[in-house]
């Protein structure tokens, strides 16, 4: 995991923290087993509009959720349960150094403007992303050392050294694969292989897509999905209950979920997602180099009693960086758990007590819930809390991200498989760790035993080492119409798939 | 009138030059690196100058205020940071849909105001008068976007008769467009007439008192006859000039019922661009906003010269 620096987190991060929660996942592209449902429509309420159609030059969560999967591609992808799986690639062989990767690429691809789909337009691809791509995302390309095509279907990437995470990162949207004749105008009108093509962009309001006839793959069953843009939580809740949409995508306020879970028109999912909501802790700063202060911290904290109060007790308690849904998930809620008397007289053994603390808070629902419990519960245990708000982003980007301004903070890292990546002594968390470093390189480069062992370690580490404190994963939370089916129950990687939705 | 005439424009022209240094002066100083936001967080510094460059954010900030300026003039709005789309075209569409709502609330807004308005001033002393007094002293207390949620929950979300949000283009669908114009016209207007129920009152009274309107009375006419006649007219001078005033906040109480009624027109844009720190597109914004206002003023300075001979000569 070189760089751990593909998080963007933030814009992403956030904004929307729940955002991102839609997503889901893949599944083979042979597997929906559902026909095409002639001209049938489906609209679908989200939060946080794109703000251009372009991932490789803007970043945020709400253009891959919309677009990846849906008009763009990728050759692996991820399905529900988080493995990877073939899409544009049928197959791929890792050489034994495992340096190399050969893909065995499908042959009846085709991207929207006509043009058929090749190993080309792999490496046009891979090899854009470090040359063209500007958001931040593209440093996870910078272990590729060539891309070649042996054949029109024969791909052949080349690693420096090895990398699990590269292939993972295969499927996110740095895996895209675009069309060298169509990449003239991507923030407003995208050229993909995917079951939808881009219709039309209502701004400010909603983003049409309407079935590829063209498309490789078992072909969707709507004709046409709307993505309507919210920015308020009522809205999209009365937009629902109005029939205006068939379905709230992302949850944004959980205690006005009643008005569904009451009402036989309606179904609602809940499931995880990699939005793990972190109380952030500034490791440079003194008061938290004392490991006691950090545990009393995670130890004074109720988590349980903490999720019922900030979101309305919907998600799950993680204890340390890792969703149910990877690979190397243990429950590591055991490692600090509550324990007042405990907490005070750590802090009372670390010299902590009575010192006053900055929380500094983005303008964002859990994060402004979650902060007052906060607030109390470690002044219960003897700290002083001054909590500041921030507006989010820009604010809360410059101070607390960039800058380090801050003692604590909370926020939701939505990132897939971003342990390495928040906890380094670049990121804002300031957590410089050798031992935690070691578990990862070797995770980097191990084969799958040795990934999953070192993750393991890694988060186990993270978590007695009081790193940050992990106060829930945000849920997975979908409202629809009750004859909606294929909607995912995990949100797991970044896209809504659009595909495998029926009625 | 002509010197009159002139100095209003003089006044209206100055007043603009003003705020364009104003809105520019308040956008340079706003946290938050529109290039850092576009790129996240992990960008690289070196990525993050480079594209400063792009968008022109390393100029001195008199060429950057110049450039804009000239943009203006010319008409070119510039193009957006973040959607590298033409600010302009964006900007006109949306403003098309904030006029219609605007114009159905002040329609709204005139239609509730000056029947009832009068109906207070005519009959102040009695019981009905009153009443209507209190309902609007109530109408003046609730804001424009709780009587969009009040609305919704009651006419939307209980009843089922109009949609809850959305917007369709009059060309589009008219009947759709005239459904989901309704309740966010309402909310403005209905706030808006409470408003201005108690100026058209108040002006009415004034005029109620006026000898001109006794003369009248004394010819012989009936008091809704004198008032008709002679009256109206003039409580409309001070009801224009109010009038004008009340337009720059219905511009603003759109914007805020845009967001509860999720229209796409000039307030969710410019509410999308400060979050985005889409900075061009934001000072353009709140300068056409800054326009519209001082252009109503500047007709209602004018109207208010059509309406009352006295102030012709008076300067």
């Amino acid at each position: 995991m070189k760089s751990s620096f593909r998080i963007r987190a933030v814009a992403f991060v956030a904004s929307a923290a729940v955002l991102a929660l839609t997503a889901c996942s893949a599944g083979s592209s042979t597997s929906s087993g559902s026909s095409p449902g002639g001209d049938q429509k489906l609209s679908i309420g989200l939060v946080a509009e794109p703000a251009s159609l372009d991932f490789t030059t803007t970043d945020g969560a709400a253009i891959p959720q919309a677009l990846l999967g849906n008009v763009y591609e990728t050759l692996v992808k991820q399905d529900d349960s988080g493995k990877i799986v073939p899409s544009l690639a049928k197959s791929w062989t890792v050489s034994p150094d495992r340096k190399t990767y050969t893909f065995d690429l499908v042959d009846n691809a085709k991207f929207t403007n006509g043009k058929q789909f090749t190993a080309n337009d792999a490496v046009f691809s891979i090899n854009r992303v470090k040359t063209a791509w500007t958001t931040s995302l593209k440093a996870a390309m910078d272990v590729v050392s060539g891309a070649k095509a042996l054949s029109p279907t024969q791909l052949q990437v080349t690693l420096a050294k090895p990398s699990n995470d590269w292939l993972f990162r295969m499927t996110t949207r740095i895996g895209a694969m675009f069309s060298e004749s169509g990449v003239s105008a991507l923030a407003t009108d995208p050229v993909g292989t995917g079951p939808f093509k881009f219709s039309k962009w209502n701004r400010g309001d909603s983003i049409v897509m309407v079935r590829n006839d063209d498309y490789w793959g078992s072909k969707p069953f709507f004709q046409q999905v709307t993505l309507k843009y919210f920015k308020d939580a009522t809205a999209l809740n009365n937009a629902l209950l109005t029939s205006t949409i068939n379905v709230i995508g992302t949850v944004q306020a959980p205690e006005a979920l009643s008005q569904f879970t009451s009402n036989s028109k309606y179904q609602v999912i809940e499931g995880t997602t990699n939005g793990e909501v972190l109380l952030s802790f500034n490791n440079s700063r003194p008061v938290f180099k004392d490991l006691r202060t950090r545990q009393a911290i995670r130890m004074a904290i109720d988590h349980k009693a903490l999720l019922d109060t900030c979101w309305a007790g919907r998600g799950k308690l993680i204890g340390s960086m890792v969703p149910p849904t990877d690979p190397w998930y243990e429950d590591l809620t055991g490692v600090a758990p509550y324990d007042l008397a405990k907490a005070k007289s750590l802090l009372q053994a670390s010299g902590a007590a009575g010192k006053t603390l900055r929380l500094r808070l983005p303008t964002l629902p859990y994060a402004t819930s979650c902060g007052q419990v906060v607030k109390s519960m470690l002044e219960q245990a003897g700290l002083k809390v001054q909590i500041d708000q921030l507006e989010f982003p820009a604010a809360w980007l410059t101070t607390v991200f960039k800058n380090a301004d801050y003692d604590m903070s909370i926020i939701a890292h939505v990132e897939p498989r971003d342990l390495g990546a928040v906890f380094n002594a670049k990121y804002y968390t300031r957590y410089d760790d050798p031992t935690l470093q070691g578990y990862l390189a070797a995770a980097d480069v191990g084969d799958e035993a040795a990934q999953i062992d070192n993750m393991k370690k890694a988060a186990r580490r993270l978590s007695e080492q009081a790193a940050g404190d992990w106060l829930f994963l945000i849920p997975n939370l979908i409202v629809a119409d009750k004859d909606i089916k294929g909607l995912p129950t995990n949100a797991i990687t970044e896209n809504f798939d659009l595909s495998k939705l029926t009625r | 009138m002509i010197l009159r005439l002139i100095e209003r424009t003089g006044v209206f022209l100055v007043s603009l030059a003003v705020s364009s240094v104003l809105v520019f002066a308040f956008m340079a100083v706003l946290p938050g690196d529109p290039a850092r936001v576009a790129l996240g967080v992990n960008a690289s510094d070196e990525a993050v100058a480079e594209l400063r460059q792009q968008f022109g954010l390393d100029r001195p900030l008199p060429t950057q205020y110049f450039d804009w300026l000239g943009g203006l003039l010319h008409g070119d709005l510039g193009t957006s940071y973040v959607s590298k789309v033409a600010i302009g075209p964006q900007v006109f569409d949306r403003l098309q849909v904030t006029l219609w709502l605007v114009v159905a609330g002040m329609i709204i807004a005139l239609l509730v105001a000056v029947p009832a308005g009068t109906l207070m001033a005519a009959r102040h002393r009695k019981l009905s008068g009153l009443a209507l007094s209190a309902v609007s002293q109530v109408g003046v207390a609730v804001p424009a976007f709780l009587a969009g949620i009040l609305l919704i929950v009651v006419f939307a979300v209980k009843l089922g008769w109009l949609p809850a949000n959305g917007w369709t283009p009059p060309a589009q669908d008219p009947g759709m467009f005239l459904k989901q114009l309704i309740l966010p016209a309402l909310s403005l207007g209905l706030v808006q007439g409470a408003v201005l129920t108690r100026y058209v009152r108040s002006a009415v009274l004034d005029v109620l008192r006026e000898d001109y309107l006794r003369t009248a009375r004394a010819k012989g006419l009936r008091p809704f006859q004198a008032l008709w006649r002679h009256g109206l007219r003039n409580a409309a001078v001070p009801v224009v000039t109010v009038l004008g005033l009340q337009l720059a906040t219905l511009l603003i109480g759109a914007v805020v019922v845009e967001r509860v009624f999720v229209i796409p027109g000039l307030g969710s844009l410019l509410l999308d661009g400060v979050s985005n720190r889409d900075l061009l597109l934001v000072q353009d914004v709140v300068m056409v906003l800054v326009l519209a206002v001082l252009l109503v003023n500047f007709v209602v300075d004018l109207l208010y010269v059509a309406l009352d001979p006295r102030l012709r000569t008076a300067s």
